[in-house]
């Protein structure tokens, strides 16, 4: 799905990330834990080509992130969903038209979504919240409107950054058992956080690799997190 | 994709797309004020341009197509260079016609200054001759010669001489016009322009949301095009409407205009400033999509 080669990131001459390879499989569960500003969230944008390697190879869906133009790269976006530890939405449209926004910009908007859009947004738990406008929402249901707009295009690849954040203990089981059940489905996740609480949840549902980034590097992390 | 495409595309968005760029209230006045104000003047320069356009046609074809031949002789001696002048003419190609002016004519001409009771029997009268010019018009330098030679009291009194520097004058103020309305379509575009900047760069979120959620740079840039283009069109009609109803209250010279009084359109004339609103639109179009490209280029 998606591959790193030997990918290197620096920021102004700072190498934040440097020799990272993985290899995303379909329908693997992946948690990316390290400290804080250890360069979780650039090792996602990399996946997501939100950011171009300075150096080495992000190849997406088969294809080489370096030969890829914008609108290419817009395509690739519409088969990962991603959810921002800080979920940004159009703050002048209601939370349902923000959550099949994705349906909206690749032309699939039609009618026969709305049975689609108002399941989607039962499954986070936002049925009251249909009419809202994001900045009326709270920190945890903005994360769960992110998640929900993540998934409308039924993606193939869920790259989550901190989802669990803002949300209470019960909230951040609900949104694992989310993703759990979208993995079961095939989909391939990655979740980026430093909730060890929540890796460990995990470990008896599902069958996930551990990563750390620490150092500017990315190691396999056993299971004893 | 050509630019019809992107035309026909654009007008075709549903209104989802419109939806995603917030409403946002100052600059839109402010481009409608700006769009509206510019079309404005272009009715006005038009008016110009045009008024322009046809004074120089009909000073430069209806005058120069008629001449004068001034008879000065002795009393015996008028009616015999009358008769060969305008044998003279008979015979000289580019003339339509040529015929003496009558005694009431001539009277009617000098009317103004001296009253309606000039004996003009009693006085030293010239002959008037009056020619009409046809096709390309004769060779005056020839005609002078022949003239001096059959009638010597006979002088060739081209209109045109001294029309020549008013005709050049009503074609440079006809050029002015368009320059203007070239230069008014120009700050239309820089206008416009700045305006997209100021708009694009306020949305910086909006646009980081689209691209995330995998809205292409078209998508994104034709939500601001569309908008851009439909405000200058709605600014440029109502600018338009206004400009043409103060032309309508402009009075009309009638037939003594000039270029002040003339400061109108004439017949299928008024067909021009519909072309005002569309134009600008088009303007704001290549205007608004050169800047949302630029912008979004040099985003992640």
């Amino acid at each position: 799905m998606i591959e790193l080669d030997n990918v290197a990131y620096s920021y102004s001459g700072a190498a934040i990330l440097s020799g990272v390879s993985l290899q995303l499989a379909p329908g693997s569960f992946h948690f990316l834990t390290g400290p804080s500003g250890s360069g979780k969230t650039t090792f996602l944008k990399l996946c997501y080509g939100a950011l171009r390697p300075t150096e080495g190879q992000v190849s997406i869906f088969g294809e080489d992130l370096a030969a890829m133009d914008r609108d290419a790269v817009a395509m690739a976006r519409r088969r990962i969903g991603v959810v921002h530890q800080d979920c940004q939405f159009l703050d002048h449209l209601p939370v349902a038209e923000n959550v099949a926004l994705p349906l909206t910009v690749s032309g699939q908007a039609s009618p026969d979504q709305a049975d689609n859009l108002r399941e989607l947004m039962t499954w986070v738990g936002l049925t009251e919240k249909f009419e809202a406008l994001p900045p009326e929402l709270s920190g945890g249901e903005r994360q769960r409107a992110a998640l929900a707009r993540a998934l409308i295009l039924s993606p193939d690849v869920i790259l989550a950054d901190e989802p669990t954040g803002n949300v209470d203990w019960e909230m951040s089981q609900r949104l694992l058992r989310l993703l759990v059940e979208l993995n079961r489905m095939g989909k391939t996740v990655m979740i980026a956080t430093h909730d060890l609480m929540l890796i460990r949840a995990a470990k008896s549902v599902v069958n996930a690799r551990n990563l750390r980034i620490a150092g500017g590097s990315l190691q396999a992390a056993g299971a004893d997190l | 994709m050509t630019v019809l495409d992107r035309i026909k595309t654009l007008a075709a968005r549903d209104a989802g797309a419109d939806r995603v760029v917030p409403p946002a209230g100052f600059t839109v006045r402010l481009t409608l004020f700006t769009a509206a104000a510019m079309a404005f003047l272009t009715v006005f320069a038009l008016a110009l341009s045009l008024a322009a356009g046809r004074l120089a046609t009909s000073w430069g074809e209806d005058l120069a197509r008629a001449s004068t031949i001034r008879i000065s002789a002795p009393e015996g001696q008028l009616a015999a260079q009358t008769a060969a002048v305008l044998r003279v003419l008979d015979q000289t190609p580019g003339v339509a016609s040529a015929r003496a002016m009558t005694a009431e004519e001539q009277r009617a001409l000098l009317e103004p200054w001296f009253g309606p009771d000039l004996p003009i029997e009693s006085l030293p009268m010239p002959q008037l001759v009056e020619l009409q010019e046809s096709g390309d018009g004769y060779d005056a330098d020839g005609l002078r010669l022949r003239l001096q030679a059959e009638a010597p009291g006979a002088v060739l009194d081209e209109h045109s001489r001294w029309r020549r520097p008013l005709v050049a004058a009503a074609g440079r103020l006809r050029l002015l016009g368009w320059t203007a309305i070239l230069l008014i379509g120009a700050a239309t575009g820089a206008m416009v322009t700045l305006a997209a900047h100021a708009a694009l760069a306020a949305n910086a979120q909006v646009i980081a949301v689209l691209r995330l959620v995998g809205a292409t740079d078209g998508y994104i840039a034709g939500a601001f095009v569309r908008r851009f283009a439909l405000r200058t069109l709605v600014g440029a009609a109502a600018g338009t409407a206004i400009g043409l109803l103060a032309l309508l209250v402009v009075p009309a010279g009638g037939d003594t205009g000039g270029i002040l009084t003339g400061l109108r359109f004439a017949g299928l004339q008024w067909l021009w400033p519909l072309l005002v609103p569309p134009l600008a639109a088009v303007v704001a179009f290549f205007a608004t999509e050169l800047a949302a490209r630029r912008v979004l280029g040099e985003l992640a």
